[in-house]
């Protein structure tokens, strides 16, 4: 089927400002066949049904519009935490800020070096669970990434890590537009858990394949920053093997467009996956989880816990969905999306889906939308918490379900702390 | 302590008259009760005097210690010393007991210009106060009320009351759904605080309850008014008559 010429047109403009990496060593062609099939697909367009709720036009105008630094007058996230940073600004790799890339039991590179080796594990995988999650919805944006990606991270990990490995994205280019591509792989009865934190860009592309094996666990904990200016799209694609766990998190404050997709497949039985996200946004603040987890193995879990905060006309959308295959059986889904609306301008727009082929599941979902609660309202104040404050309490109370999917419980009390400050911040 | 006057109270979305005119006078260091049929507006006094939304003063005023408490915030009455210890304390899932006890002591510090809490000096206190209630360390952990025992959810009124140390503590029927042994602990915790410059509101629909805590006054409430005032004896006939005779009486 030819693609519209409007279409053509659109991801034709993106590309003409675009260059593929001069030496893709073997991400060659892995980049040039993203780039054919881009091609055929062709960017979304607002009239995609998958772009529905969510306008693309920012994410795939040729340039990324200007998006002003903010400076967050407090200590990085996580500084206190034991860590390996990797620092990244403006998608460019800052070896000085960075540490040196060796932690005992993983393998760290960058994409830009490694691609020039001959043989590399990730060879096969850069570029391959992008293209299996593009099928039955298309992910443009995942396979322009793939094909243009500037650098990013390979993360092999054989045995357990010792800390966290820490990516860290800074922001100093009004309008910088960025797209780094990271690839996890990790090892039989391996574990690593990554941290994100950072804008990024004033426009941010970003994807992450990770392949977690047997027995393996891969923990992700992610802060996309409190720039109000900047946009995002971020795309997570999980190929679980058995006994496997997945669990990410991600925590959005501002941002006018955030577009966060998260595809997992579970394919071995007894595997895990959680994916889960808080986000607290105001005005022209745009947020939007699209999630896709599809089982296809015996007795796996799938969770998806997504809250929003919507104040001043801000916008949230969730479109989750769990697919069981039919010899997925003992299928246990779950799915929670929640909106909490401080006032009546704002809007959660939600799609939660379920397609079940297997019988013998445990599936449920559930989308709410309302307002703070009047009668704990008043119980706090009646307790002397000043109206506001109390608003705060009753914000992090909402949350909090959402932060309780964080396994490390001493990450998930900072960033309440560090939430709750950002909210009384918001407030004076 | 309260002085409250030809209290006149509809409600806010619909043309109700809930309370017809109360007149309640307590002194500092009294303990009050206040009896009367399910309906007759007592918990709606307990939430007009603590600020809740919804209602409508028609007529009459309220003061604490000489000040209109109608006309301030709920959080403005609870530094100004104004408790309720709520018939149906509210869950607050994800806020961790503890942490809202702390936030409400130091809002309410900070409101009267005073020096916050210390935590040390917090957890020192919120330690002793708990042991009196039995209510042990992993229950202040727990999010505000979740998961809490009816008989739990009530102790932890009282022990918010015991580190608020609030001037007037209104009590409503906090003594509902309690076993015997729960509503010891809690009218012994009342018992600690009654003190000379602290007054008590016990709303109760039992006797029971103020075999404990003895009352100075006892009042009966029906259709929206002080009907009655007298001594705890008159709690006494409440609970061997019932409301029939007095209501009869007053006609
Ligand atoms: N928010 C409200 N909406 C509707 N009716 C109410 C509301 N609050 C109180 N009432 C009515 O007012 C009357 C008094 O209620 P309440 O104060 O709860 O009595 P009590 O505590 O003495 O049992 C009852 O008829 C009750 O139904
Ligand atoms: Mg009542």
């Amino acid at each position: 089927m030819a693609l519209p010429q409007q279409k053509t047109d659109l991801t034709e403009a993106r590309i003409a400002a675009l260059a593929l990496p001069e030496v893709a060593g073997w991400s060659e062609p892995a980049r040039k066949d993203a780039l054919a099939r881009l091609r055929a697909t062709g960017l979304p367009h607002r009239r995609d049904e998958y772009w529905r709720y969510t306008r693309p036009e920012s994410l795939t105008s040729p340039e990324a519009e200007k998006a002003a630094i903010f400076d967050a007058e407090e200590a990085p996230l996580f500084d206190g935490q034991a860590q390996l940073k990797i620092v990244f600004v403006d998608g460019v790799f800052d070896a000085e800020a960075s540490d040196d890339l060796e932690l005992a039991g993983i393998e760290i590179e960058r994409l830009e070096t490694a691609a020039q080796s001959d043989i590399h594990w990730a060879r096969g995988l850069y570029g391959s669970l992008e293209t299996a999650g593009q099928t039955p919805v298309a992910r443009p944006l995942a396979t322009l990434n793939t094909a243009y990606a500037s650098d990013g991270v390979l993360i092999r990990a054989t045995g357990k890590a010792d800390r966290p490995v820490s990516l860290i994205y800074q922001h100093r280019d009004e309008t910088a537009d960025a797209m780094l591509h990271h690839v996890v792989r990790i090892e039989e009865g391996a574990a690593l858990t990554l941290l994100e934190n950072g804008p990024g860009a004033a426009r941010f592309n970003t994807v992450m394949e990770v392949e977690v094996a047997d027995n393996a666990a891969f923990h992700h904990i992610r802060i996309q920053g409190r720039d109000h200016e900047r946009r995002a799209a971020t795309h997570a694609f999980a190929r679980l093997g058995t006994e496997s766990v997945f669990k990410s998190f991600t925590l959005t404050v501002n941002g006018v467009m955030t577009r966060n997709e998260c595809v997992i497949e579970l394919t071995g039985d007894d595997a895990q996956a959680h994916v889960a996200g808080a986000a607290v946004g105001d005005g022209d603040f745009h947020h939007d989880d699209t999630v896709f987890i599809t089982h296809d193995a015996l007795n796996c879990e799938s969770r998806q816990v997504f809250k929003k905060v919507l104040r001043n006309g801000a916008t949230g959308v969730f479109q989750g969905k769990i697919l069981v295959k039919a010899d997925a059986q003992k299928t246990d889904g779950y799915q929670i999306s929640q909106a909490l609306l401080l006032d009546d301008d704002s809007q959660f727009l939600a799609k939660p889906e379920l397609e079940i082929y297997a019988d013998d599941v445990a599936c449920s979902h559930g989308s709410t939308t309302g307002a703070i609660d009047e009668t704990a309202l008043f119980y706090l104040r009646s307790r002397g918490v000043p109206l506001a404050e109390a608003q705060d309490l009753m914000v992090l109370s909402f949350l909090a379900e959402a932060l309780e999917e964080i396994d490390d419980k001493e990450i998930a009390a900072d960033l309440t702390t560090r939430l709750a400050a950002w909210l009384a911040r918001r407030r004076s | 302590m309260l002085e409250i006057s030809n209290l006149h109270v509809k409600l806010e979305e619909e043309d109700k008259q809930i309370l017809k005119g109360v007149d309640l006078k307590i002194g500092a260091g009294e303990v009050h009760a206040i009896m009367g049929p399910n309906g007759s507006g007592k918990s709606t006094l307990s939430y007009v005097l603590s600020g809740r939304d919804g209602y409508e003063v028609t007529e009459g005023s309220a003061e604490l210690q000489g000040a209109d408490v109608l006309d301030m915030e709920p959080e403005e009455r609870a530094a100004a010393g104004l408790f309720l210890a709520f018939q149906y304390p509210v869950e607050i899932p994800g806020v961790g007991n503890m942490t809202f006890l702390r936030t409400a002591v130091n809002a309410q510090r900070k409101a009267r210009g005073e020096e916050e809490m210390s935590s040390t000096e917090f957890l020192k206190v919120i330690r002793a106060r708990a042991k009196d209630l039995k209510i042990d360390a992993e229950m202040l952990k727990r999010p505000v009320n979740v998961g809490f025992s009816g008989g739990e959810k009530k102790r932890n009124e009282i022990l918010q009351m015991a580190m608020l140390e609030p001037k007037m503590c209104i009590l409503d029927e906090t003594d509902s759904g309690l076993d015997v042994d729960a509503m010891k602990l809690v009218a012994d915790g009342v018992n600690a605080l009654r003190s000379e410059g602290r007054s008590f509101l016990v709303i109760t629909h039992y006797q029971r309850l103020l075999d404990h805590i003895k009352p100075d006054v006892v009042h009966i409430m029906a259709d929206g008014r002080i009907v009655k005032t007298g001594g705890p004896e008159l709690a006494l006939e409440v609970e061997n008559n019932g409301y029939a005779d007095i209501m009869a009486e007053v006609g």
